[in-house]
């Protein structure tokens, strides 16, 4: 009997070590292999020939990178947008999410609503297209020409985060609050040096996950940021693959490095930064799912 | 509560009358002047009412009036007119969608159910495997093999949807006369699971590859991610149960059957349900960054129908109607999935 029972978690212990071996190693093996490519010589990545290891070791390609001034470029614009963006969606949220917390406040019921249906239901593409169009024009009507602007400010939101803040206020212990209002402290001062100090965890999960988006946000980008200059990453890199998938307009190509090579580098060059502020975001990301799994 | 008398009335010994109570005479107050009173709470109270309004105004002007523009959808569209001032033309367009019986309508049907397919697929094979990551982490009783196996399955939630589809089209990209096809293709074509003709057409030009791409990538991308929070729910099972079970007779299978099942089933319900919930509303960007005009056939949602017929195209009214029935359908989805959560375990998700 006691041997039966070893056998089956054996067979399972190994099983999950095997299987979960191969995943982790399909999961790494795909930014191996763009490295390698992404450094190959233009003959051994062009007919294929790399499979984990470079061959005919070059930097040209990365060289090319580093030398586009447009790559530098979308790269700010990108850190422009992440910052701006989630300070201001931050800013918003934290002020909405404590509002919200307070039981006296008045038509609480329907605030809450008013957010929540926006998670129900939304417009659609179109119209919402139509509405930044409007928003483009009032944007310009009152000076501010650049559209990196409109993306910062009419794009992002998320209702799910505000809810995430609310239910982390409404956590907070009352008699904290209490003995602060006794000491003198105004509503702002309340939410400052209570209510923040008190939630730091959930807002670094929040404006994570405000950054990430504001991080990744290709379509809207695309669509309402009409000068080249001005593109994020995201939408340098999506041209990019445009431009050198495409067999016709690669032709021409002549360079020590192949054409794939490029792109390789580019998904390289945009991985890299966010693995080395990896350890130090990971706690909150894998906090977030846990905050997110169940709600009150 | 029941109302008794005496919260209205007050028995005056000295007149020997009946006179209404002074909190009965608040509460009158309050009723008539509801209003008012609401404007005074405020006008006391009135940092915390400003505290709200940013966020307010920022969901009213991107997330409420863009609904006012659903009414395009009712209307004949005009490039140059705004909204309020084009001519009535019914349900016409949503007529002509769903029975117009030209191309339209059947494109439209089609995206109507590569959508839900789409979703459908993502049910029957994304959702499972978290699950079974998560057990198998659980398996791994050294901490530090077990987060080197968690980071590295992590790994690809860290690329943007832009940076995923690059890497997948790569991958599995056409050959061409001056360079050979991706290397997932080659691995392919070497196996003897696809044709060389086939792998070197491109994977991605080929509607019968196109789910199989969305849902393995999908896998790729999320699977690591998603059994967090799963695997928490494993972990937080008691080692006791398990040495109960064991004295009692049980192998692996049992033990996963008594044990670890009824332990996570609410974490499981929860997430299906969410998960059944949004089984319309699909992510637009990662199709519409992974089709391209060989594989509409089974690529083209009803976002990316609308996108291209609506941005890209002119028929403003036609797109806003296609994508306003698949989320409202969408929308009674989440609200019906959300009563049944409510009712089976008394978690609800808003």
């Amino acid at each position: 009997m006691k041997r039966k029972l070893e056998v089956s978690e054996l067979i399972f212990k190994i099983l999950s070590y095997t299987l979960l071996t191969v995943f982790a190693l399909c999961c790494l093996y795909p930014f191996v292999y763009a490295v390698s490519a992404a450094i190959s010589g233009r003959a051994a990545v062009d007919y294929g020939e790399i499979v984990l290891l470079p061959k005919n070791i070059q930097f040209d390609a990365f060289r090319r990178m580093f030398n586009d001034n447009m790559f530098w470029n979308s790269y700010s614009n990108t850190l422009f947008l992440t910052l701006y963006g989630t300070l201001w969606a931050l800013g918003y949220s934290i002020l909405g999410a404590y509002a919200l917390s307070k039981r006296r406040l008045l038509f609480r019921k329907f605030f809450n609503f008013f957010l929540v249906f926006t998670m129900w239901f939304s417009a659609g593409l179109v119209p919402q297209y139509l509405n930044y169009l409007d928003t483009k024009e009032i944007f310009n009507a009152i000076g501010i020409v650049d559209d990196k602007w409109l993306v910062v400010i009419a794009m992002g939101m998320a209702a799910m985060n505000i809810i995430l803040l609310r239910n982390a206020f409404e956590g907070v212990p009352s008699e904290i609050e209490e003995a602060a209002i006794v000491d003198g402290a105004s509503e702002f001062q309340v939410l400052s040096q209570v209510y923040i100090p008190m939630s730091k965890s959930t807002i670094a999960t929040v404006a994570l996950f405000f950054g990430i988006s504001r991080w990744n946000g290709y379509f809207w980008a695309r669509q309402m940021i009409s000068n080249a200059n001005e593109h994020p990453l995201q939408v340098f890199i999506r041209l990019k693959l445009e431009q050198f998938t495409d067999p016709e307009a690669m032709a021409g190509w002549n360079e020590v490095y192949a054409s794939d090579s490029v792109i390789y580098a580019l998904i390289v060059c945009s991985i890299v930064p966010i693995l080395i502020i990896y350890p130090f975001i990971q706690k909150y990301f894998a906090k977030g799912v846990n905050v997110g799994g169940v709600k009150e | 509560m029941k109302a008794k008398a005496a919260d209205y009335l007050i028995y005056d010994e000295a007149s020997g009358r009946y006179r209404e109570s002074p909190e009965q005479a608040v509460r009158d107050d309050v009723e008539k002047h509801y209003w008012l009173h609401v404007g005074r709470t405020i006008l006391k109270d009135w940092r915390l009412y400003l505290m709200l309004v940013p966020m307010i105004l920022v969901f009213l002007f991107w997330r409420y009036f863009p609904m006012y523009e659903l009414l395009g959808s009712f209307k004949v569209s005009d490039e140059v007119k705004p909204v309020s001032q084009q001519l009535f033309s019914g349900f016409s367009y949503f007529k002509r969608l769903l029975v117009g019986g030209d191309t339209l309508s059947t494109e439209f049907w089609r995206a109507l159910r590569n959508t839900f397919l789409l979703s459908f697929y993502g049910l029957c094979f994304g959702f499972p495997m978290p699950i079974i990551l998560a057990l198998f982490f659980n398996e791994i009783k050294s901490n530090i093999a077990r987060s080197v196996y968690q980071v590295l399955t992590y790994l690809p939630k860290f690329m943007s949807t832009v940076v995923m589809t690059s890497l997948v089209t790569m991958l599995v990209k056409q050959g061409s006369l001056t360079s050979g096809m991706g290397i997932v293709s080659q691995f392919l074509a070497n196996m003897g699971w696809i044709s060389r003709d086939v792998a070197n057409a491109g994977l991605l030009n080929n509607p019968n590859f196109f789910r199989s791409i969305y849902q393995i990538s999908g896998i790729w991308e999320g699977a690591g991610y998603d059994s967090i929070v799963f695997f928490a729910a494993i972990i937080a099972i008691s080692p006791t149960s398990y040495e109960a079970a064991q004295i009692d007779g049980a192998g692996k299978m049992a033990q996963m059957r008594y044990v670890v099942l009824p332990s996570i089933l609410s974490t499981i319900v929860i997430m299906l349900i969410t998960r059944i919930g949004s089984l319309l509303n699909i992510g637009y960007e990662k199709v519409l960054l992974l089709y391209n005009t060989n594989t509409y056939v089974t690529a083209d949602v009803v976002s990316t129908f609308a996108q291209r017929y609506g941005l890209a195209g002119a028929a403003k009214g036609i797109a806003s109607a296609a994508e306003m029935m698949n989320n409202v359908i969408g929308m009674l989805l989440v609200i019906g999935a959300n009563t049944i959560a409510r009712k089976a375990s008394d978690v609800s998700l808003y």
